[in-house]
């Protein structure tokens, strides 16, 4: 039985590496950074400095740049929430694009209530933010734009350079969200113009629970979890040590590596999208044909459902993602708790129907083997829920016979 | 196999539909849901003398939906008009040994589509 993962968006494997550099801080260096008088203390301290500064190497920060976090959520909270707060009497108004993250978009809520005005830039079809829309929306009052660098749904990449270089010369702060693209794709935050930038771990083959935020000096920003003077006193509590010196050292992998990985997963991604491409009909490819996330194939069929389609590949032995309704959110207490991606509405797939998107991402670990294992079982799976569909029997009847 | 959400019995169900299908001369057809709202089934019933004698689906939706189609058909198959009628999503569901919170919706599909093919048989063939 086939065991495939090409769902990397929602998360990767730990690098072996990273949990032998991990298992020293959870048995025999377990001291606490804010203890730092005593051997065991300065040990955590060494390895959170040591890490702080791989993972400001990883996008060309500076180490006291970098404010470790629970993960992205936190992180994105902690840039949208808290430059709102630290702005003083500047404004109160952000700009935001319509395919972010929830965990930005959600952070707005209680903004809103405060009396924050929000404008949000549409993207197009391929899922891009158009940097003349987010001239446009800022305002005299505009404090922060925050435009992704990648799309995990749809792999778009995000021209954040030209928004960047908006927000500068408007004198707005920038975040962006680089959980997809962090270790994947080269991200320079200085050349981006970016001021906030969210880092997630476990994106880069590094352990759950720990994120950073990069805040760029000078930024003021007020901290959202209160107590200690922890992370430069944007961020209290104790240092989850063994998290970060295992982000620290997926972050050193990934600036040595991820060359190579792009190079094996662009290869791999076009192999998959063109094997789907020629052996799946009323087929429609998701996000930019070009500037996307390497090994990332996502694409929505006809007359087939998202969830099925799941379902199906996970008996086959494949495990990949789905912006479609009916497969979000199956803790939901009723059917209003499902909903299709915003994303995926954003970009005009057609909300009359609930399609079948599918989203493949590939890994540093899969292989040629495993593409050809997809692509040798999906026409099939896609078939079978043709056959089920009264919309496609409706379909094939339209079409006129022998034509 | 239990996957994800599932029990056994809705991935058996889902994996090895029963009765997809069309019924050609179907005494009474119902449609019901929407692709709009993520699922949408049909429903093909042959009656003889009072009773279900044939049944055949086609869904468009989640594993849930396509399994409590397929049960459904099961279910209703040989019993008389009046105990199809009496079939409600909570027997559908509990065939299944149960449906996540989020997916009764789907059972109460099933339910929906044979109401609506008797009314539709009801409607060709009036008492």
């Amino acid at each position: 039985m086939a065991h495939i993962f090409f769902d990397h968006i929602s998360t990767t494997p730990l690098d072996p590496r990273v949990l032998a550099a991990m298992m020293p801080y959870f048995t025999e260096r377990y001291g606490n950074p804010s203890s730092h008088i005593h051997d065991q203390g300065q040990a955590a301290v060494k390895a959170v400095d040591a890490a702080r500064a791989d993972v400001a190497a990883l996008v060309r920060a500076k180490p006291q740049e970098i404010v470790f976090t629970s993960g992205a959520t936190e992180a994105n909270n902690l840039a949208i929430k808290g430059a709102a707060e630290g702005s003083g009497k500047k404004g109160k108004h952000l700009v935001v694009s319509e395919v972010e993250h929830f965990s930005v978009l959600n952070a707005l809520r209680p903004l809103r209530n405060r009396g924050y005005e929000v404008t949000t830039v549409r993207a197009d079809a391929d899922g891009k933010v158009d940097p003349s829309d987010v001239r446009r929306a800022i305002r005299p009052d505009t404090i922060l734009v925050s435009v992704m660098h990648a799309n995990a749904e749809i792999g778009t990449i995000e021209p954040i350079e030209e928004v960047g270089r908006i927000a500068r010369e408007r004198e707005v702060l920038f975040h962006t969200d680089a959980t997809a693209s962090a270790g994947h794709i080269p991200l320079d935050v200085r050349a981006a113009g970016a001021d906030l930038v969210t880092l997630s771990a476990h994106h880069f083959y590094g352990p759950k629970g720990t994120g950073a935020l990069v805040v760029r000096e000078g930024v003021s920003l007020e901290s959202q979890i209160d107590g200690g003077f922890q992370e430069m006193g944007y961020r209290a509590g104790t240092e989850n040590v063994p998290g970060i010196a295992g982000m620290g050292q997926a972050a050193r992998i990934a600036s040595e590596e991820m060359g190579q990985w792009a190079v094996h997963l662009g290869r791999l991604g076009n192999r998959l999208r063109d094997g789907i491409a020629s052996s799946v009909g009323h087929l429609h490819f998701t996000g930019h044909p070009t500037d996307r996330l390497p090994g990332h194939v996502s694409f929505w069929v006809e007359f087939a459902e998202g969830e099925s389609l799941l379902l199906f590949l996970n008996v086959r032995g494949v495990m990949a993602a789905s912006g479609s309704a009916c497969s979000s959110n199956l803790k939901g207490r009723d059917e209003e708790d499902l909903v299709a991606s915003h994303v995926l509405r954003a970009i005009g797939v057609p909300s009359d129907i609930c399609t079948g998107s599918i989203t493949f991402s590939m890994g540093k670990g899969n292989t040629e083997q495993e593409v050809d294992h997809v692509l040798s079982v999906l026409p099939d799976i896609v078939r079978r829920l043709w056959e089920m569909s009264p919309t496609y029997l409706d379909y094939q009847k339209k079409i006129p016979q022998g034509g | 196999m239990a996957s994800g959400p599932y029990s056994e019995k809705v991935m058996d169900h889902f994996m090895n539909p029963r009765n997809v299908g069309e019924i050609e001369d179907a005494s009474g057809v119902g449609e019901v849901g929407n692709p709009a709202c993520g699922d949408m089934m049909r429903l093909y019933l042959k009656v003889e003398g009072g009773k279900v004698v044939d049944a055949k689906f086609r869904t468009f939706g989640c594993g849930a939906a396509i399994a409590s189609s397929s049960m459904l058909t099961e279910m209703i198959k040989g019993k008389t008009i009046e105990e199809a009628q009496a079939i409600t999503n909570r027997h559908v569901a509990d065939a299944l040994d149960g449906l996540p919170a989020v997916k009764i919706h789907c059972s109460v599909m099933a339910e929906e589509a044979v109401k609506a093919a008797l009314d539709d048989y009801r409607k060709k063939n009036p008492a």
